[in-house]
């Protein structure tokens, strides 16, 4: 298709690239809204931060396969390393920390964490013989190559982040091809583990955060609030919304964190169920972009990396807008492309960015083929 | 699935997993648009089939009604002048639940309004013993820039609450506080009863005693409401719609305003009350107790050290004395005794020789005056005060028709009055003492009640009737409430001559050979008719009655009417150890003087009160900073439940009342002697 549109342009996959610009963008006059009519603090950095991190992912697509798959491990290995030293500064402060300061950088590794045990799965179950894949060897490193992580970040304690690192590495798992078997032996382990976790693994106020999700009126103004108020918005905005800078839940401050977890109900109360299936459906086609990549993908490695990195975005969209709709207890999980905040939007820029990658390197492939 | 066949199975090789891989991630792809198509439901669940419910739970988050006190009803006298109105003001208020730090607050609040450190204390306290919605007030009639001063800060002190409002404003104080009563914040208990969220609503006070807690529902009115758009930590955006409050109903009274203040007044250093009535149409024109608190400072809450003095003072300035004093009569019931003589066939020109005293059984009882009154008629035993004239005569008719001509007169009645409670005091008779004491009455419970001590008990309002029902004939209901036609009561049937004699022996009583000649009316053209009385509170072994001990001297009474020869007004003064009734006469003489030519009246009160040291509300001022100052912090707490105050009060009353009943039945240690107050009977 030799067209008026230069060749490096038109190779760019738009039909992604696109919605992400529509949500980026919608994303941030939500954030101004949230700020009261104003740009600062919230818009700006987002569109900033967007930015800076399409460039990342920009940059990424130009790493060829071979580097991604030597890279893999020493990159797990490194934010392995970051993760134990939170863990380690934190105890030396006497208390739970979650970030690292370098210099001008603030680094959260426990969302670095999500796609490089991603990362690392994908070349683990690339290098294992397919004969091995109904053995032990085909679980016992990978299981480790997620529970050290994992635990690492319940310790600080973050649930919700240890959670989709699990949620990632085991889709990567399941499409890898382990026996069906284990899956369901996990589930029903789970399910029996998960109540004894529970009342001796959670703390207080994550135990509470669970049994108000499970009846939030118990206590609306206590942990049910977020929830309660959160409905409450969406609930107000009706089919069509009270248009743009109306929303008197997050402007009069009933709704908690309106411009990071709760930005869903902020947007729904302003742009009503029209706004929420547009937001559903942009990140459906960013999604459906994301595991036809995947599909199209050639090598093992590629395949499961892609959709492992499709994992992970859905794990937060997923959680996130359950969450604010009362399906989920509040865990604390962002939503991509519109929540305010560095560290999310840098991991799903990875995620995109590597989709983007593997998009490239399929291109290639096709175009060395063909 | 038998473990035997996993090793029989195909071996795994690179093109099973991709088929494994293409079948798995259908099934992720399926889940994840599961989830999407869960959500979209779920959303347009919560937004459309819910939409009503969330809307309205948005906008009762972001809308905030708040009440606005209605302005009370007003409290009129007579003429329409106002006993109790509202004063426009500036007002703080706090809500304990709602405050982040009470005590920092409360005392940054005390800096900013330069609150005394009693108030602060007084302020923590009631933080600490209230339930937490109820508001507090802090301070009311502040001026612009405290006012604004605490305005400007309310962001950072969460719970208080400015606003401009009404209180409760008294023209006369003192003068009207046990008749009217006063306001305050709702209790817990009042606000357990009466589930009204106007009961808790900052500013908004009740009534608490008198006439305010008996007219509570006329005066309340229905609160204004004011809509605005608030944020979740209160702070209010903007305003949206304000409805008006309706004001309270006006209670219109009986009471003669200036009449009320001038009696209060009139009373002075002494502690005692003035009632004065209409006797044509029973209206009440002035019902003074005092001392008395001024409710003015009462509706903002009582003080420590307020309360402490006034439950310090012997005089009881929180018992309404008017209602709930219970006096012996004295020689006051002398003209309704006379009545029952006549009406049991006693000539009234018959007399009885009084020598100094009269011998019953084996006690002699005295006549006031030792020299006796020689030869006494009923007109001299009237205006003299002989008792043995009524020693004697009594005995031949017995205490029944004395007892019964009482209760006609008043005596022992309990008036339908929209008052919290009235004490009715004691009528004895044999039936009464058989069944009280379970022993017979004797011949000296006769004497003794026939000049009105022994068991006989009546509260100056009772004293006041029976003065009007003597003056008139008739049977004189009081009523404190304006009627748009008057009243007709029915006559006792009185032979007019009858009536004629007493009005006037008792006219003689200040106008001519009497006991009160210096009670007098300065006119020529109207006299006033009265009857002195003492009443004797201990033995004579204890005091004399006149000197000593406040607490031992003698109480002194007069009932009146005026214009003797055609009753208008009746009524009755009672000074509590005044040392007998000539306390207690020149103050009728100078209500009634004030009742007819007010500048005459004012003329002589003026000189008073310069002896005194000022009007009854600048001497109770001056005495709150002479006692705070005195006192320092060191003063407990006035209790928390307003009814408790009074309560307690009630308790002493009660108790004082029973007193002279069972020291009565030792009658002959206690009643030999009777003392008239003058020291000795010439009519001046």
């Amino acid at each position: 298709m030799n067209s008026i549109v230069p060749a490096p342009i038109a190779r760019q996959p738009w039909q992604m690239l696109i919605p992400l610009f529509a949500l980026v963008a919608f994303g941030a006059a939500v954030l101004f809204s949230a700020a009261g009519g104003h740009m600062q603090p919230f818009a700006t950095s987002h569109l900033f931060r967007f930015a800076v991190f399409l460039t990342m992912a920009s940059a990424m697509t130009l790493f060829q396969r071979p580097l991604v798959q030597f890279v893999a491990y020493p990159i797990y290995g490194v934010v392995l390393v970051l993760l134990m030293a939170v863990e380690a500064i934190g105890a030396m402060g006497g208390g739970s920390q979650r970030w690292l300061n370098l210099g001008p950088l603030v680094l959260q590794p426990s969302e670095l964490m999500k796609p490089a045990v991603v990362l690392a799965l994908a070349h683990f179950y690339q290098s294992l013989p397919a004969g091995m894949i109904n053995t032990w060897r085909a679980i016992i490193p990978a299981g480790a190559l997620i529970a050290v992580p994992m635990a690492l970040v319940l310790l600080q304690p973050d649930l919700g982040t240890s959670l989709a690192i699990a949620f990632g590495g085991v889709v990567v798992m399941f499409l890898a091809g382990l026996p069906m078997r284990w899956f369901v032996a996990g589930g029903a382990v789970a399910a029996v583990v998960a109540p004894l976790a529970f009342f001796f693994g959670l703390k207080e106020y994550q135990q509470r955060r669970v049994t108000t999700f499970l009846d939030p009126e118990s206590d609306p103004l206590g942990s049910g609030y977020h929830i309660t108020q959160s409905k409450i918005a969406i609930g107000s905005g009706g089919f069509s919304g009270k248009g743009f800078n109306e929303g008197s839940q997050s402007h009069l401050n009933y709704l908690p964190e309106p411009h990071t977890d709760f930005v869903f109900a902020t947007m729904a109360e302003e742009w009503g169920l029209i706004g929420g299936l547009f937001v559903l459906l942009v990140f459906g086609l960013i999604l459906r972009w994301g595991l036809k990549v995947a599909h199209e993908a050639r090598d093992r490695f590629s395949k499961l990396l892609a959709a492992g990195m499709v994992a992970t975005i859905f794990f937060y969209v997923a959680i996130n807008l359950m969450m604010v709709m009362g399906l989920a207890p509040v865990v604390g999980i962002p939503l991509p492309f519109m929540s305010h905040g560095g560290s999310s939007m840098m991991t799903n820029m990875i995620c995109i960015g590597t989709l983007m990658m593997i998009n490239r390197w399929n291109r290639q492939k096709r175009g060395i083929v063909g | 699935m038998p473990r035997r066949r996993k090793p029989a199975g195909p071996p795994v090789n690179q093109s099973t997993l991709q088929n494994r891989y293409d079948r798995r991630s259908f099934v992720v792809g399926a889940m994840g648009a599961g989830v999407g198509t869960l959500l979209a439901t779920r959303m347009a669940y919560i937004a459309i089939a819910e939409n009503e419910k969330y809307a309205t739970e948005a906008e009762s988050n972001r809308v905030n009604l708040s009440l606005i006190p209605p302005r009370r009803g007003w409290i009129l006298d007579r003429n329409g002048a106002p006993l109790a109105s509202n004063r426009a003001d500036f007002r703080i208020d706090i809500i304990p639940e709602r405050m982040a730090n009470p005590v920092q607050t409360i005392e940054k609040l005390g800096t900013l309004l330069s609150l005394d450190p009693g108030k602060v204390q007084d302020l923590k306290d009631k933080v600490e013993s209230s339930r937490g919605f109820q508001p507090i007030e802090v301070a009311t009639g502040l001026d612009y820039e405290k006012f604004a001063a605490i305005t400007v800060r309310v962001p950072e002190m969460p719970g208080v609450i400015p606003q401009r409002g009404f209180s409760r404003f008294y023209p006369t104080g003192p003068s009207v506080g046990h008749l009217v009563g006063y306001v305050g914040p709702a209790s817990a208990e009042e606000y357990e009863k009466d589930r009204n969220p106007l009961l808790v609503t900052p500013g908004y006070k009740i009534g608490k005693d008198g006439l305010e807690k008996q007219f509570e529902q006329e005066l309340r009115g229905v609160p204004g409401a004011r809509r605005v758009e608030v944020t979740a930590s209160g702070r209010i955006v903007r305003d949206l719609e304000t409805r008006e409050d309706v004001q309270g109903d006006a209670v219109r009274l009986t009471i003669d305003g200036p009449l009320q203040d001038y009696a209060a007044r009139r009373i002075g250093l002494e502690s005692g009350s003035v009632v004065v009535m209409d006797c044509e149409t029973g209206e009440l024109l002035c019902m003074a107790s005092m001392p008395s608190f001024d409710p003015n400072s009462f509706s903002d809450g009582i003080g420590r050290v307020e309360y402490a003095m006034l439950s310090q003072d012997e005089r009881v300035p929180l018992r309404n004395k008017v209602l709930k004093g219970l006096y012996p009569p004295g020689s006051t019931v002398k003209p309704m005794v006379s009545m029952a003589l006549i009406e049991a066939g006693i000539d009234p020109e018959e007399t009885v020789h009084c020598g100094g005293g009269l011998r019953v059984g084996n006690r002699v009882f005295g006549c006031w005056n030792r020299r006796g009154h020689g030869s006494v008629n009923m007109a001299k035993g009237i205006y003299q005060s002989c008792d043995v004239y009524f020693y004697s005569m009594a005995q031949r008719i017995g205490m029944d028709p004395i007892a019964a001509m009482a209760r006609r007169c008043g005596m022992g009645q309990e008036f339908d009055l929209p008052v919290v409670s009235q004490f009715y005091g004691t009528v004895p008779d044999p039936a009464w003492k058989k069944q009280k004491y379970d022993r017979d009455w004797a011949v000296f419970d006769t004497v003794n009640a026939t000049i009105g001590q022994g068991y006989m008990l009546a509260n100056p309002l009772q004293l006041a009737v029976m003065a009007s029902r003597i003056a008139t004939g008739k049977q004189v209901m009081p009523q404190l409430l304006t009627k748009s036609k008057p009243t007709i009561f029915k006559p006792f049937g009185f032979p007019a001559e009858q009536k004629q004699f007493i009005r006037q022996a008792m006219s003689d009583v200040v106008n001519g050979p009497g006991t009160a000649g210096r009670g007098r009316l300065p006119f020529p053209d109207i006299k006033i008719a009265g009857k002195t009385g003492t009443a004797q509170v201990v033995s004579l072994s204890i005091s004399n009655g006149k000197s000593g001990p406040w607490k031992y001297r003698d109480h002194g009474l007069f009932i009146f009417f005026a214009p003797f020869d055609k009753p208008k007004y009746a009524g009755a003064v009672v000074i509590e150890h005044g040392g007998g009734s000539g306390a207690a006469y020149p103050i009728a003489r100078d209500v009634m003087t004030f009742l007819f030519d007010p500048q005459k009246g004012l003329d002589a009160l003026y000189g008073l009160e310069k002896q005194w040291g000022g009007t009854a509300q600048q001497r109770l001022a001056r005495k709150y900073v002479a006692f705070a100052s005195e006192a320092g912090e060191a003063i407990p707490p006035a209790p928390t439940r307003e009814t408790e105050i009074f309560d307690r009060v009630d308790a002493e009353a009660r108790m004082e009342a029973e007193k002279p009943a069972t020291e009565a039945s030792d009658a002959a240690v206690n009643r030999t002697r009777n003392v008239e107050s003058d020291s000795v009977g010439s009519p001046e």
